[in-house]
């Protein structure tokens, strides 16, 4: 059994992030371990732009964005294994890995979690029909388009306006096909405006909100979808029903983290993300165990996925140094608003970043953050949306060790 | 004339509005100089950046993907992307190769945005 400061798991955009990181803070015995072949993540598929204005003040596409980490980590040598799937994690942090030269094992002080997330599918939403070929979540139509040189259909549905269900309704316009229309089931939609606008709107593409599909049909191929209104519980409304020619459904139903490895090390799980429960170092409930990025917490922006695995490699490189961190005995909590709140912990001795996001649309609300009877911050927020993440930097100065920290949203 | 813009220029989305004539412009909404400068541009001939892919021979993935180094025409992308699509390339490929110089004369460079090596060095990426 080989020994290792820091085992990361997952060569994304947050594990990239914290080796470089670790290896800055001095922590050079670390090995990243990636099962795809090669470093990078989903940002290898996310071929568009719009990337690194917050962290590099310009706008990249996200293989280039990969780049700039990735090759930093292998001119630093920085260790890391591709094809490489972990197995198992125990709690004393031994990982066990499936590799090309064979099985692995290793003994670290720390494991980093940056294994990000995976798509909604089709089962997860449980819609009704037959079950041609044709049905697609948005990643798999991504990487056969932009990975493979496959194109995936011609007359194009997509149900949900997540992100990615917008930006492949361009890239498929684009690539020569018709895009019927985006349906999405809230009263809202659940991705960035600006995609809206940039992806939809250019080129003509209309939007839906508070619709959803309902039938599916097509023996082979998919032949057809039902669509359907559906009312303010979200039930579709009889009568409603419009059946739309098409040989291909996209799903961008939602995103959900990869939490096998996390459950098998005995990490609990916060009751609002239900990822893991984190304290403020991003340190689980084992202790040298850490989480960040998509696996924590779906981001929007994949700059404040490279900021927050930073963030994580700051507890992580103190930990591996001092045996410990202080305990996160405090608790964050919200309000009916409030969802996705993370850190779940704090300990009250440093600095401490909340990260929400509002349950619906608001305009004009004001963010507090109180702790006992002071009012610890208060922002002003003209608009809120689920689509944006909120994060909220609170000095540890500004904090005691005795009263819990409370997160309220007043309009 | 009131009209009402979703910024594209960063995630931030601002809802921004133009009210009155041209040349003299009331402009709302906008968090930075960018959305103001968007927002003229829109009214009069509104920017885009694509990103697409070209073929790659013997590469360890069948495509590179690309992208402009500066925004075109709304108008032109369609045009744009069959000029991008008669490129094919022989790995390697590196990130940042210029594929297409000046574009249909739009004044913008088609660059290569992934490092696609030659196939047989495929897997010894460690």
């Amino acid at each position: 059994m080989r020994n290792v400061d820091v085992v990361i798991i997952g060569g994304g955009p947050a594990g990239l992030a914290a080796a470089l990181e670790l290896y800055k803070k001095d922590v050079k015995n670390i090995l990243i371990l990636e099962r795809e072949k090669s470093l990078g993540g989903i940002l290898r598929q996310c071929i568009h732009d719009g990337f690194g204005l917050t962290r590099f003040g310009e706008t990249l596409s996200g293989p280039e964005y990969a780049s700039r980490f990735a090759s930093q980590v292998k001119a630093l040598g920085i260790p890391y294994m591709t094809d490489t799937t972990v197995l198992e994690l125990t709690p004393d942090k031994k990982v066990y890995a499936a590799s090309p030269e064979g099985l692995i094992e290793l003994q670290a002080k720390a494991v980093v979690l940056a294994m990000g997330c995976r798509e909604r599918t089709r089962g997860a939403i449980s819609i009704p029909g037959t079950r041609p070929a044709g049905v697609y979540t948005a990643g798999v139509a991504q990487a056969y388009i932009n990975l493979k040189n496959r194109m995936v259909g011609r007359n194009v549905v997509i149900l949900g306006s997540g992100d990615i269900g917008m930006i492949m309704a361009r890239r498929m316009t684009l690539e020569g096909a018709k895009v019927i229309g985006v349906f999405e089931l809230q009263p809202y939609a659940s991705g960035l405006p600006r995609n809206i606008e940039q992806c939809l709107n250019d080129y003509n593409i209309p939007l839906q909100l508070s619709h959803s599909v309902t039938d599916i049909k097509g023996v082979e191929r998919l032949e057809s979808v039902v669509i359907s209104q559906v009312d303010e519980h979200l039930q579709p409304i009889p009568g409603t029903e419009k059946e739309y020619p098409c040989d291909t459904l996209i799903l961008s139903v939602g995103l959900i983290p990869e939490n096998e490895l996390t459950w098998m090390a005995g990490a609990e799980a916060d009751n609002g993300t239900k990822g893991a429960s984190v304290d403020e170092y991003f340190q689980t409930t084992v202790p040298g165990v850490f989480a960040a990025g998509n696996v924590l917490h779906v981001h929007d922006l994949v700059d404040f996925v490279s900021m927050e695995a930073e963030a994580l490699a700051d507890g992580a490189a103190r930990y591996v140094k001092e045996g410990s961190l202080p305990a996160a005995d405090r608790k964050v909590t919200g309000d009916d608003m409030t969802g996705q709140l993370v850190p779940s912990r704090f300990s009250g001795q440093d600095d401490v970043t909340i990260s929400f996001r509002v349950r619906k649309p608001v305009r004009n609300c004001t963010v507090e953050v109180w702790q006992g009877e002071n009012l610890v911050k208060k922002l002003k927020f003209p608009k809120a949306l689920p689509a944006e993440m909120i994060q909220i930097p609170l000095k540890a100065e500004k904090l005691d060790k005795d009263h819990d920290l409370e997160v309220k949203v007043v309009c | 004339m009131l009209r009402t813009f979703t910024c594209i220029m960063c995630p931030q989305g601002c809802e921004i509005t133009a009210e009155g004539a041209e040349g003299a412009l009331a402009i709302t909404g906008n968090k930075c100089k960018k959305g103001k400068e968007y927002v003229e541009q829109e009214m009069t001939n509104p920017m885009r950046n694509i990103a697409t892919s070209i073929l790659v021979e013997d590469g360890e993935l069948p495509l590179a993907s690309v992208r402009l180094t500066k925004p075109i025409p709304k108008a032109r992308i369609f045009d744009v992307m069959g000029a991008i699509r008669q490129v094919k390339r022989q790995a390697p490929v590196c990130e940042g190769d210029v594929v297409i110089r000046d574009v249909l004369g739009l004044g913008s460079d088609v660059i290569v945005t992934k490092t696609v090596e030659k196939a047989e060095q495929e897997g010894k990426d460690r």
